[in-house]
């Protein structure tokens, strides 16, 4: 029952991923490049994703336990690191040249393309290599 | 390559974003955080719980629904070099894994919780990602 509602959770975060255009990465290239070609989608995506889970967070405030199951299983690190700041760069860096992020780098899987297929097998070197570190 | 503003259809997807995050945090107390769950399914060996497989498998069920029903959503390409993709990626898979975090985990699920780390490392990225943009661009 838990592996098929994961799925289904998957599928519409896929979906969401795909029908906000957010898969194409001239789109998010196109947010973040000043000039008249400028396209907001992006924060149209981030602020109805946000506010959605705002109201959630309000939620879960008052509960003490998931309705299906286990336990609120959140992250309680508080600290801003060095490693936290030097990581958001280095994403930043890679997001800023490609227009991808892992949740569309996943799903672009499908779509067979070489270069998509590369730079997914490049995402998981790079979670390898800074494992390392 | 220019695209259009979309704001209907990014307003629809990032409701449908927003549903799953709810329902994965409110039916089971787990974040959708993208990097973290490609992390513990493709770099990780743990035999515990196997949830972030299920996700990733209805993720990619989505694009291939999508590629069979309505081919034209899931266009894109990227158009770099094959090294410049390499250099990407192992920025990205590096830098979300040090971060612990990217657009979702951080983006979305954090910053609406008011993290300080989330606000701190997505306006972080932000940033750059602009900075980077617009000097390659």
């Amino acid at each position: 029952m838990k592996a098929i509602m994961m799925v289904v959770i998957g599928f519409i975060f896929g979906l969401g991923l795909i029908i906000s255009g957010m898969t194409n990465p001239a789109k998010v290239i196109n947010f973040l490049t000043y000039g008249n070609q400028w396209d907001a989608s992006l924060i149209i995506v981030m602020a109805v994703a946000m506010l959605i889970m705002m109201l959630t967070w309000l939620w879960v405030a008052k509960k003490e336990k998931p309705l299906i199951s286990g336990t609120f299983n959140l992250s309680d690190l508080k600290k801003v690191d060095s490693r936290l700041i030097i990581g958001s760069v280095l994403f930043g860096l890679g997001w800023g040249l490609s227009g991808i992020c892992p949740g569309p780098g996943l799903v672009q899987l499908v779509s067979l393309k070489m270069e998509f297929l590369l730079f997914f097998a490049a995402v998981l070197g790079g979670m390898w290599l800074a494992k390392k570190v | 390559m220019v695209t259009e503003f979309t704001p209907v259809s990014a307003a629809i997807g990032g409701a449908l974003i927003g549903i799953a995050c709810t329902l994965l945090l409110v039916l089971y107390g787990k974040i959708a955080g993208i990097s973290g769950i490609v992390k513990s399914v493709f770099a990780k060996a743990n035999s515990g719980s196997r949830w972030q497989l299920y996700f990733i498998l209805g993720l990619l069920l989505a694009g291939v629904a999508v590629r069979v029903f309505a081919p034209s959503l899931l266009e894109g390409e990227l158009q770099l070099p094959p090294w410049l993709i390499v250099v990407a990626g192992l920025l990205v898979g590096a830098g979300t894994t040090l971060a612990n975090g990217c657009t979702s985990g951080h983006g979305v699920c954090g910053m609406s919780r008011f993290s300080t780390r989330s606000w701190v490392a997505t306006c972080t990225f932000m940033l750059v990602a602009f900075i980077t943009a617009n000097l390659i661009g």
